[in-house]
């Protein structure tokens, strides 16, 4: 037994030398190291979401770096902004004012990116917004240093309106949460609702983190709309349906981008889910130009989390920083000047096109219902041919 | 407007709950004049500790209702020690100390439990999913959907308000209670045991907060680690505006905070999202109308 640890403790002293002899080795022709930031949800509610996105970044990151002919070796420095306003003007303010970090991919929640732009302008930081999809973030102003490789929720909202309007619904109710995101949904939603001449009985605010949904739905229940629309991002989505369901409310549920992933399935049960229709500027994974490939990657990297809906959208942006940086050099006045003129460029969602205004103008708005726990993709599944139905249809 | 059975129904619900945490409040001051800031927090322990009961039971295989009988225990049990350690380990000790050090170092005690729960479960930033323990489902009466657990908690947390009523006023340890209330060195000359009678009255004060975060996690299905923060406000605005002290007025207090939000919510549905700004404006109205409560403490001398 002695002899063993003994002989066990000599060979864990020459494992632990080894490497250490041969990274000083290697070091003298090791590459620079460019350090970028990924900002996102990690804690919190919203946070399988912000994992999600991690993940993906940290594979883009990994793979670059196993590429032989880059010339730089990439950091991903990565900070929790918990999809709060306040936390994220902190963390953004941290890495913009960390000159050793060249670039940031940030934020998924609208509310914390809206709040943070500014401070990319003001340190001259370029990024590319990775999921967040509030018009506002890249068209309120003009400012160089601000991407978006997602798409708006302008699309989504009228891609819906129209699809609920070839089903034949006519009454709707509107329950968003009580921040900008919700409230721009809210705002998009009654245009193109009102536009396609159907009706709108009533329309609800309650700020995200609400738990107590009975007087809204009592409300609602006494509207009877055929339809309610979500507004919001997945914990208050699950929370809706679930007490939906308590209050015995039998409307069809019109989501968003924001309950789009895995996390809305898992939170409210695949029987509650069964049916919600979303709509999302993207075709699934399986029909992207590279999503074999980085669904392959993902599993291989051995992530316990799924990517969940915007995984690929960070792989993107992060692969998008770290091309154009190979381009220019690390430097961020270069590193902005170059994302500006980004056209056309093939990437695992197909070709990313920025418009002046720095927003990704191809993404693809996709029509989505829950079948059996999982999202698929509205003219694949079995609602198309009648074999399931929606809810309400008039 | 055929909905107010329901909005009633609703705001009976969230009345309850608040009125439970408001009790609490109430019976903190009423016996040591201890505004106890914690209160919330310990009701965030007890739904946790109910849902670790219920996993553990659920893991043994026990049945649901006694999946349900074993978190109610749990909780109970677990706000009851916790709260009789707060009052024997930080507020005798500090009980000659000014009143603001006592508020200030009850704040720290919710804080720290709040920041233990956030940290230390497991994965405890984000919100946890509690079973479903009690019947599904409800009956309709006119337009109004009863739902069956509603019918059942709200039963439930009448019958513990009543219970606590019954141990205060009829109860030896009650009568103990009150006497160390009324006069504290009296109390102890006539061989009441002062070092048992307060972590015992903490015990009870807490074990409402636990039976109230039980309530909160069986009617929503959702529990978080920050939920206290908001029920201790509303508790301790309620206990404030029936008059601190009293538990009547405390119970008054906490339905009609709860009728207030519902009202606002259901005369105005677009203004929902203000109707805790309602709430407290009202609050205050009445506050300033009535200073001491609506219902004064008893026998109150503090002038």
């Amino acid at each position: 037994m002695g002899t063993i640890s003994k002989r066990g403790l000599a060979a864990l002293a020459v494992a632990s030398v080894l490497p250490l002899a041969f990274g000083s080795f290697s070091a003298a022709f090791a590459k620079d190291k460019v350090k970028i930031a990924f900002v996102g949800p990690l804690t919190g509610a919203i946070s399988p979401h912000g994992i999600g996105g991690r993940n993906s970044a940290e594979l883009a990151v990994k793979l670059m770096n196993a590429e032989p002919n880059t010339k730089y070796e990439y950091e991903l420095v990565v900070l929790d902004d918990e999809c709060k306003p306040n936390v994220g003007v902190q963390v953004v303010t941290k890495i913009a004012s960390d000159r050793s970090i060249i670039a940031a991919i940030p934020h998924y929640c609208s509310a914390t990116a809206i709040a943070t732009v500014d401070i990319f302008n003001r340190f001259k930081m370029p990024m590319v917004v990775w999921a967040a999809v509030l018009p506002e973030i890249t068209y309120a102003k003009k400012y160089p240093e601000v991407h978006r490789v997602s798409g708006i929720l302008i699309g989504q909202n009228r891609i819906g309106a129209q699809f609920m309007k070839a089903r034949g619904y006519k009454k709707f109710v509107s329950f968003a949460d009580s921040t900008d995101y919700g409230k721009s949904m809210n705002k998009y939603f009654t245009q193109f609702t009102l536009e396609n001449g159907n009706e709108i009985l009533g329309s609800f605010s309650v700020p995200p983190d609400q738990q107590d949904l009975s007087a809204e739905l009592t409300k609602i229940k006494e509207l009877n709309p055929e339809v309610i629309y979500f507004g919001g991002l997945t914990p208050l989505g699950a929370r809706l349906r679930t007490q939906m369901a308590k209050f015995g409310i039998n409307a069809q549920l019109e989501g968003n981008s924001g309950i789009m992933g895995d996390a809305f399935v898992n939170a409210a049960g695949p029987e509650l889910a069964e049916g919600t229709l979303t709509f999302f500027d993207s075709p699934p994974l399986s029909k992207m130009p590279g999503g074999k490939m980085f669904a392959d990657a993902y599993k291989a990297a051995g992530y316990s989390e799924p990517p969940e809906a915007y995984g690929p959208f960070a792989y993107v942006a992060t692969r998008l920083v770290m091309e154009t940086i190979e381009k220019v050099g690390p430097d961020r006045a270069k590193v902005t000047a170059d994302l500006g003129d980004v056209k056309d460029r093939p990437s695992i969602v197909g070709p990313v096109t920025f418009d002046d205004h720095g927003q990704n103008i191809t993404p693809l708005t996709t029509s989505y219902v829950v079948q059996d726990g999982k999202w698929v993709v509205w003219e694949e599944s079995e609602y198309v041919s009648g074999k399931r139905k929606l809810k309400n249809l008039p | 407007m055929g909905m107010i059975g329901q909005h009633l129904l609703n705001g009976l619900m969230q009345g309850t709950i608040y009125g439970l945490v408001a009790m609490g409040f109430t019976i903190f001051f009423g016996v040591m004049n201890v505004i106890k800031f914690s209160h919330g927090d310990v009701l965030t322990l007890g739904a946790f500790g109910g849902l670790v009961a219920v996993w553990a039971a659920n893991a043994l295989g026990l049945s649901v209702p006694l999946q349900f009988i074993v978190a109610l225990c749990v909780a109970m049990a677990l706000t009851a020690v916790v709260g009789a350690g707060i009052s024997h380990f930080l507020i005798m000790p500090l009980r000659n100390a000014p009143p603001l050090n006592m508020l200030l170092m009850t704040m720290m005690v919710g804080t720290a439990i709040r920041e233990a729960i956030r940290l230390f479960f497991p994965n405890g930033t984000n919100p946890q999913r509690f079973p479903e323990l009690l019947p599904a489902g409800g009956f309709n009466i006119g337009p109004s959907f009863f739902r069956t657990d509603a019918i059942i908690l709200i039963i439930a947390g009448a019958a513990s308000i009543g219970a606590v009523y019954w141990i205060i006023n009829h109860s030896k340890f009650g009568l103990a209670m009150r006497a160390v209330a009324e006069d504290t060195e009296t109390a102890r000359v006539m061989g009441i045991n002062f070092g048992r009678i307060i972590p015992l009255t903490f015990a009870l004060g807490s074990i409402t907060a636990g039976f109230a975060g039980m309530i909160y996690a069986l009617y929503y299905s959702e529990i978080n680690y920050s939920m206290g923060l908001l029920l201790a406000v509303i508790g301790f605005t309620a206990a404030i505006v029936g008059g601190l002290g009293n538990i009547w007025g405390a119970i008054i207090g906490g339905y009609l905070f709860a009728g207030l939000q519902t009202f606002v919510v259901a005369a105005m549905p677009s203004m929902s999202d203000y109707k805790n700004v309602f709430a407290f404006v009202l609050i205050i109205v009445l506050i300033t109308w009535r200073p001491t409560g609506l219902l004064a403490e008893r026998g109150s001398e503090r002038v």
